[in-house]
């Protein structure tokens, strides 16, 4: 299959103007800005089905049709603060074809009519930073960026600004706090960001290989882009493959794909010949999944991972063997949330400080049953009462590694009997 | 020397990316160009930061308590930060990083002894597939190593080290 979205694996130097104008490049925002008006872009983007691919799925027309059309200045911001374990498709699309994503930012912020661009990238992205704002100059200087943009009324100015090592920054309005220039805590919502975002105004947040898809389907028709892909997921995706599979990577292919396929035939099978036991196909944040055969021929789509018990997500798939055992993963991925829990809200600030107390006993061999069950009770009290999701995704692997793995706590805690 | 005096085609590069109402933006930037030389914003730095972007002390150390990108104490010239998350993990990265330990001679947090290099241990750095690997935050930026082992790691300080 060709790739839609990493095109450079078939075209190395696209992330050079004049190679990427060469393959059909601006054309879609040079049109969309010459002849459509921004509703219709906007159309084009609902219809195609396109859903946001940071990892709430959220249909993306729809959300540029949420832009409140009585307060201006309106902005766009690209989300590039990836940082869930497991994720690391963004940074291959900026390192690669940064062009692209750049003309559906800019062909986003038409639709929206934002003469304002932000990219928010993690502030460990500090070279891929250098090369955008290269990208950007020559993109001003190539008359694709700046005021009167191909002879209309039409101005758009793109900027970067980098993190600096914050997991929540992910989360949009913790992102737009961030870029105000305060700690990135999460906003109360409502109201969302669309109606109250950047400096009080109303601003468009996507990700950054939701963005890249759309230069493709309004070159290519909303049709096109909905033949590839299954019912409620059209199109492609970027699936980061990690863990103890021999090739790990990113694989780009159309929604409906199984996970036997990704793992075997792409990935080319489990380390050391041995088995599958646990996926977590939305990285740390995952439920985990029991692995069987009818496990591994379930079709990746927002709606078939839901019958496993979990979530697409963005679609980060860290595979585990029978060698680990699962007190283990909860104990890394603990750790991880509670080091990113920005202690706003208390459940997630309290609660992910004693999970990790807790697994940290477990895991040391010091634990007892009593530590299990306290251990899932907090997950479960946690649940529902946190501000924003990462509270909610701190107590997944938790909760379905405790409930569907229980012989690996008891194992973990046998010395204490 | 104060930032604005030292870096005044900086600071005014950085203050044109947002609106002058919201100027409180720059912080991130900003806190970035005042720890390039040092590897850590010091007081002096913070204050005049505070007075550019016109916002109390406190706020701006607010900020570099809250991001772990940024440091208030000086370490070694290269933090050298080795991913330890699950996917990291699951390819090695703990056995890794004790080795590197031990060829060291220091413990995570440590710094060697000749002021080199500060070994850390962090959170996803976006690079799974491609795990044992760590970032350098330096001098120079912040650059990835991927794909590492201990000996290339042994490798890699030796050219930092003759790079003084």
């Amino acid at each position: 299959m060709t790739h839609i979205l990493l095109r450079h694996r078939e075209i190395p130097d696209i992330q050079k103007l004049t190679v990427y104008k060469k393959n059909g490049g601006f054309a879609a925002f040079k049109n969309a800005v010459t002849k459509m008006k921004p509703s219709e872009v906007t159309d084009l983007v609902k219809s195609s089905n396109l859903r946001g691919r940071g990892g709430a799925g959220f249909p993306t027309g729809t959300k540029w049709s949420f832009i409140d059309n009585k307060t201006f200045p309106h902005y766009v911001v690209a989300n590039a603060d990836e940082s869930e374990p497991g994720t690391f498709k963004d940074r291959e699309i900026l390192e690669n074809n940064p062009l692209q994503f750049l003309e559906g930012l800019a062909i986003a912020s038409y639709a929206v009519s934002a003469n304002v661009a932000y990219v928010y990238l993690r502030g460990e992205s500090w070279q891929i930073a250098a090369l955008l704002d290269e990208k950007i100059a020559e993109m001003e200087k190539a008359g694709y960026l700046g005021d009167n943009l191909f002879g209309t009324e039409y101005s758009l100015k793109i900027y970067t600004h980098l993190g600096a090592g914050a997991y929540i920054c992910g989360e949009e309005t913790a992102l737009l706090e961030s870029l105000e220039g305060k700690r990135g805590q999460p906003r109360v919502r409502p109201p969302f960001p669309a109606l109250v975002g950047l400096y009080g105004k109303p601003t468009l947040i996507n990700n950054v290989e939701t963005l890249t898809n759309v230069p493709m389907i309004l070159a290519n028709g909303a049709d096109w882009y909905k033949a590839m892909g299954t019912g409620d997921s059209a199109g492609v995706k970027i699936f980061s493959l990690s863990g103890r599979v021999r090739k790990p990577g990113n694989y780009e292919l159309p929604f409906g794909t199984t996970f036997r396929q990704l793992i075997y035939e792409h990935g080319g099978g489990i380390l050391d010949g041995r088995s599958v036991k646990v996926i977590m196909p939305a990285g740390a944040s995952s439920s985990m999944i029991v692995v069987d055969d009818k496990v591994l021929d379930t079709p990746m789509d927002y709606a078939s991972v839901r019958t496993l018990g979990s979530e697409l997500g963005s679609a980060s798939v860290i595979v585990i063997d029978d060698t680990v055992s699962v007190d283990w993963i909860v104990n890394k991925t603990i750790h991880f949330f509670k080091h990113e829990s920005c202690g706003k809200c208390t459940p997630c600030r309290e609660g992910t400080y004693w999970m990790q107390n807790i697994t940290n006993r477990i895991h040391s061999g010091n634990g007892a049953q009593a530590d299990v069950d306290l251990l899932l009770t907090v997950a479960k009290q946690m649940q529902g009462k946190c501000l924003c999701p990462l509270g909610e995704f701190s107590t997944m692997a938790v909760v379905t590694g405790i409930e569907r793995f229980p012989q690996d706590f008891r194992k973990a805690v046998k010395s204490e009997k | 020397m104060s930032l604005t005096k030292k870096y005044s085609k900086e600071v005014k590069q950085i203050l044109s990316k947002y609106p002058p109402e919201h100027k409180r933006s720059a912080v991130m930037p900003l806190l970035y160009l005042a720890q390039r030389e040092e590897g850590y914003v010091n007081k002096a730095a913070m204050q005049d930061i505070a007075q550019i972007l016109e916002i109390t002390e406190t706020e701006v150390a607010s900020i570099v308590g809250f991001y772990t990108l940024y440091h208030d104490e000086k370490a070694g010239k290269y933090r050298m930060q080795v991913c330890t998350d699950l996917p990291c993990a699951l390819r090695g990265a703990d056995e890794f990083l004790q080795n590197l330990c031990g060829n060291l001679g220091i413990k995570v947090g440590e710094t060697t002894p000749d002021g080199l290099v500060t070994l850390e241990a962090v959170t996803c750095l976006a690079a799974c597939d491609k795990a044992p690997m760590f970032q350098t935050q330096g001098p120079d930026g912040i650059k990835y190593h991927e794909n590492m082992t201990v000996d290339k790691t042994m490798e890699l300080i030796e050219a930092l080290k003759s790079g003084d």
